[in-house]
């Protein structure tokens, strides 16, 4: 199959309503930001055969891909797939629908991403109990995760408030994007005010619960010259998955993103330093601070300091992170959002949070507890 | 609706119910593979490392280090309301597996990674007890524990 370097394009992307949409079900969430998809590539339903989707955590949307697609009015397709690897799957639709139409399959793929909780579900209690993890009071994700911020607190004198500075950074970010759900201002104090969930991470650190769904196209570069925007490349991709349980990690203070981001990079064959901005997972702060870390912006250890120097907020810092306030506090809908905000700021036209001169985005997917990664690199 | 207080069990399966026998009679044991001698944990049908189904039952030195540790401070379950905080561990015991654990004899601000422990049980019901674990306190009291921070 070869290099897919600069071959395939994302021409449109959409997204729903965001926050709390009781009116709305996941499947209705995604056809809204299907054809918001549609309209912003300026294609019409027939022109694409091809669809990925994701069915949310905890619901069972079965061929949800074919589902989308007959309802959009795209069916006979000629290419379905239903992924699921975890947090990191919206990102890597991108390529899968580019490995589809190397391979021939397909001319033009829809990837979506949605989630709208039922009325009954309580994120706060985990229906799933493991045999050996809640007999000891072992709950949820965030849990593992504050397992793996512990462990580089330890190791390297990181702290709560610098997991804070990610959290304020990105609510800045928030304030300056108007489909951003978190609308309340925050400084490092209230972070550092906020109630401990699991210690070491805050409720500050974590996502609050929310509903909406992302969409986006990847056509072959050929098919995409004369649609309504400019084109935005895909340079390079990879995948780096180092454990699937956490405790059999071979480290929790080195992610997959090491090894995804150096194969992203060595594809679009650009050196890290020619990343504009970077869009990447932040299902809690610890995994933006360790991805800073893996991807190279700072030395292994050093992200507590470079946040404090140098930070992540547009308009200061040298790489703008999460620009449109991430799962945190733009909306918890897995993924999608990083991959439709980094198409809208190297497209240009993102206003006061717009990063300068922006060409070249990185936008890094996690999933799992640091299980899966996925890193895809694009450019105008 | 009645809040369930009780906290939740193991419900052994048949690849875990030797284990929760063993603990039963307060013995930690582990699963090592005849064909390649991996020692594993949690129970599994086959071995991981090389697929054999051969295996046997073998007792852990039930001594080990916390790897990482947390302090639950919000109630994601009923039954453990009444106890936040509470903290819980992870420990790699010497065999190399690691499990979910609490730390018992000593609160959770004091735990720290690196720990030195070794296990104990809980008896929690007439059939199940749980392997905890406590602080070994080799050097004597006055000398402080040193958090190794081995590996990432």
């Amino acid at each position: 199959m070869g290099n897919l370097k600069d071959k395939y394009c994302i021409v449109g992307i959409g997204e729903s309503d965001l926050g709390q949409l009781s009116h709305l079900t996941t499947i209705s969430a995604d056809l809204i930001a299907s054809k918001n998809a549609l309209n912003d590539a300026g294609l019409n339903a027939k022109e694409v055969d091809g669809v990925i989707a994701m069915s949310p955590q905890g619901e069972d949307l079965s061929v949800l891909s074919l589902h989308l697609g007959e309802l959009l009015g795209m069916t006979p397709l000629n290419f379905s797939a239903d992924l699921n690897i975890g947090g990191a799957t919206p990102v890597a639709m991108a390529y899968h629908a580019a490995m589809a139409m190397e391979a021939g399959l397909c001319r033009a793929v829809l990837c979506v991403s949605g989630r709208v909780r039922r009325a009954q579900e309580n994120p706060s209690v985990e229906a799933e109990e493991d045999e050996f993890d809640a007999p000891y009071g072992m709950f949820g994700d965030t849990a593992y995760y504050a397992m793996a911020a512990r462990r580089h607190m330890n190791r390297y004198n990181t702290t709560s408030r610098h997991l804070g500075l990610i959290a304020v950074a990105e609510r800045a970010h928030a304030l300056l994007n108007p489909i951003a759900t978190m609308k309340e201002p925050m400084t490092i104090e209230v972070h550092q005010g906020s109630q401990l969930v699991v210690e070491p991470l805050r409720l500050l650190d974590c996502c609050s619960a929310s509903d909406g769904a992302g969409a986006f196209i990847v056509v072959p570069r050929n098919r995409a010259k004369d649609l309504k925007h400019p084109p935005v490349y895909i340079m390079g991709i990879g995948e780096s998955h180092p454990h699937c349980g956490i405790l059999d990690s071979a480290s929790l203070t080195t992610t997959g993103a090491k090894v995804s981001g150096e194969k992203a990079l060595r594809m679009a064959g650009i050196s890290l330093s020619d990343v504009d901005v970077a869009e990447i997972d932040d299902c809690v702060t610890y995994v933006v601070l360790v991805q800073l870390e893996d991807y190279g912006f700072c030395k292994k250890g050093e992200a507590g300091a470079f946040l404090e120097s140098e930070g992540i907020e547009v308009n200061r810092a040298k790489i703008p992170v999460n620009t449109h306030g991430g799962l945190l506090s733009c909306a918890n809908v897995p993924g999608v959002l990083h991959l439709t905000e980094a198409v809208k700021q190297v497209r240009g036209g993102c206003g006061e949070r717009q990063v300068s001169d922006a060409e070249i985005a990185l936008v890094g997917g996690n999933g799992g507890i640091l299980s899966t990664h996925v890193s895809i690199i694009l450019r105008k | 609706m009645m809040k369930d207080l009780s906290k939740p069990l193991p419900r052994p399966t048949p690849e875990s119910k030797p284990f929760w026998e063993g603990c039963k009679n307060h013995q930690l044991l582990l699963q090592r593979c005849k064909g390649c001698g991996d020692v594993r944990f949690p129970p599994n049908a086959v071995c991981p490392s090389c697929t054999s189904p051969e295996f046997e039952w073998i007792p852990s030195t039930g001594k080990g280090e916390v790897w990482s540790h947390v302090v639950f401070h919000q109630p994601y379950h009923p039954a453990f309301e009444r106890l936040i905080p509470y903290g819980v561990a992870i420990v790699e015991l010497e065999e190399g597996v690691r499990m979910v654990t609490n730390i018992v004899g000593c609160p959770p601000e004091d735990i720290r990674v690196g720990m030195q422990v070794e296990v104990v049980f809980d008896d929690v019901s007439a059939e199940i007890s749980l392997p905890k674990f406590k602080p070994v306190r080799e050097t004597g009291p006055s000398s402080p524990q040193v958090s190794s921070g081995s590996t990432g």
